[in-house]
């Protein structure tokens, strides 16, 4: 099976860009408002099981969104600061993670790539250590390693 | 997903209504792809959380629109800011945070949106009805206006709140349409525990738990009592726009489009039915609260959501007696403090040391004065956040048991 473990899989764009990084695979969904430091890329929920972890240049692996709709401006400007994920994989589409990396790139041109994956794909996704987002305006290609 | 646009959008897009109005359904045909949604309806009203300050980005986004020469297009109200710029001295942040906080939100009146600086513009003059088709951010305002009054509205957020009120369109999906609006979820309560005098304490539990197990799911709550308020629901959509992504629930025999559970279901079978115990709820409760019973306080905070001019008239009554030993902040709205004004509320509110904080909350900027012991609120949405936003404990209880403590200096509970 390590063969098709390495194979890259196909996703659906949901913002362009390109990124390549450890794996970060939130346990619990997290509202990045009142859960991410832009300043630090620190995980500050503290009801969070992750709580303290840095996103900083990982690519995110989450399953779905979660909680306040400000949660687009902390992730556009952690962003823009560099502290925030480089790329974001998605079993769910999420309005409020799609628009903040949408905008990063709209205003400053620094793209957080966001794939929505197909659940078939989820437990090797969970299970990565690396991964390599390629997301176009055809669709997108997420590779291991 | 390919969006089909009307000749409004096509207008749009193409600068018919300027720079800034073309800028921001680029962005949100971009979105309408992201979510799947076919095409654009016209929206009534859109309310604005993009004036609270996260950042440079906040800022940037903002200038740019109005440097495109941006205009609201349908009537537009604004979510709390950084500052209370009524009162901005008892901002305790950094001046550099004032300067672009104040900015920010005066940028936006400057796009033309109405200077409410409210999350719970549903208790405005500029509450929706049912069945309109609006653009709302706030968490807690989304899930307001969903369930308890049964406008239509995604969760927007920044960025697309504004897009939308720029453009005067929104994205047709999810919520938007009638089918999507059908509770997947069957939540039981049983009975409640004897000892909870209000109904308070047990929406905020029930909230709680469907944040935390319904996901997107919308729930059909059954069994909450018949004397639950609009406040107790609007407490209720709060812990659970908090802790889960609910963006609407139904309550049997309360809200709009749940006369029935059958209506609120429309005619399905629930996916699953969660029963609640008097212990589970107890349960919840208690583990709202990062401290035990006895602990020191420095702080009673009321008022996340805003409080209502029914919610005051429930805590004037409860402020005779004794002034607090502790200080009690209570959040609300520039037009219930005009009428608490006119009926004669703030002399008793100054009376008992009182702090009233307009424009913005307590728990999303610095104003509290002394954050050494614990904070008490009424609010399960502050008892969710406040640890993580001002790194404080937390003790939850009855707005009673909030007052009672506020005097006794440490967290008691009738």
């Amino acid at each position: 099976m390590t063969g098709s473990a390495a194979m890259p899989i196909a996703a659906i764009t949901l913002v362009s860009g390109k990124a390549d990084g450890p794996a970060f695979v939130l346990k619990e969904p997290l509202s990045f408002w009142g859960g991410l430091d832009a300043a630090t890329g620190e995980i500050t929920d503290r009801w969070h099981p992750q709580s303290g972890a840095i996103l900083a240049d990982r690519i995110l692996v989450m399953e779905s969104g979660r909680g306040s709709s400000s949660g687009s401006s902390v992730l556009a400007e952690a962003i823009r600061r560099g502290t925030g994920p480089t790329g974001i994989v998605m079993l769910t589409r999420d309005a409020i993670v799609t628009v903040g990396a949408m905008v990063a790139v709209e205003l400053y041109g620094v793209s957080c790539p966001v794939v929505l994956a197909a659940a078939g794909d989820w437990p090797r996704l969970v299970a990565a250590e690396r991964l390599t987002l390629e997301a176009g305006s055809e669709g997108a290609v997420i590779g291991f390693g | 997903m390919t969006v089909t646009l009307a000749d409004a959008d096509r207008d749009l897009l193409g600068g018919a209504h300027g720079e800034a109005a073309a800028f921001a359904m680029r962005l949100m045909v971009r979105f309408a792809e992201a979510v799947g949604a076919p095409g654009f309806i016209d929206a009534k009203a859109a309310h604005i959380d993009g004036c609270l300050y996260h950042g440079q980005v906040s800022l940037d986004f903002v200038e740019h629109l109005l440097a495109l020469g941006g205009r609201v297009r349908v009537p537009t109200t604004l979510n709390v800011g950084s500052i209370d710029l009524i009162h901005p001295e008892l901002f305790r942040g950094d001046g550099g945070l004032l300067t672009a906080g104040s900015r920010l939100m005066v940028a936006h009146e400057e796009l033309g949106c109405v200077p409410t600086y409210t999350c719970a513009p549903y208790q405005t003059i500029f509450r929706p009805q049912l069945g309109w088709q609006i653009a709302w951010a706030e968490s807690n305002a989304i899930v307001f206006a969903n369930s308890v009054i049964g406008a239509r509205t995604n969760r927007y957020g920044d960025f697309t709140d504004l897009c939308c009120a720029i453009t005067g369109r929104v994205p047709n999906y999810g919520l938007h349409l009638t089918e999507n609006r059908r509770a997947r979820v069957v939540v039981e309560i049983t009975d409640l525990p004897p000892e909870w005098s209000d109904a308070g304490p047990a929406c905020v539990a029930v909230g709680h738990v469907i944040g935390r197990r319904c996901g997107e799911r919308i729930p059909a709550i059954v069994g909450l009592p018949a004397a639950t308020t609009e406040d107790d629901l609007k407490a209720l959509g709060a812990v659970s726009a908090s802790a889960g992504a609910v963006a609407m629930f139904h309550a049997v025999g309360l809200t709009p489009e749940a006369a029935t559970l059958d209506d609120a279901l429309q005619g399905e079978e629930p996916e699953e039915v969660i029963r609640l115990s008097v212990d589970d709820l107890r349960e919840t409760v208690r583990n709202l609260s990062t401290v035990p019973d006895g602990t020191p306080l420095s702080a009673v905070s009321l008022g996340t959501p805003h409080f209502s001019t029914t919610e005051f008239a429930r805590l004037v009554p409860l402020l005779a007696g004794p002034r607090p030993a502790v200080d009690v902040y209570v959040n609300t709205s520039r037009q219930v403090m005009q009428e608490l004004e006119e009926r004669g509320w703030d002399a008793p509110l100054r009376a008992a040391g009182v702090t009233v904080v307009l424009d913005t909350c307590t728990y999303v900027t610095t104003i509290m004065r002394d954050l050494s012991g614990a904070v008490m609120t009424n609010s399960g949405k502050m008892a969710y956040y406040a640890p993580g936003n001002l790194n404080v404990d937390v003790a939850f209880g009855s707005l009673a048991d909030c007052v009672a403590s506020a005097r006794a200096g440490r967290v008691v509970r009738s």
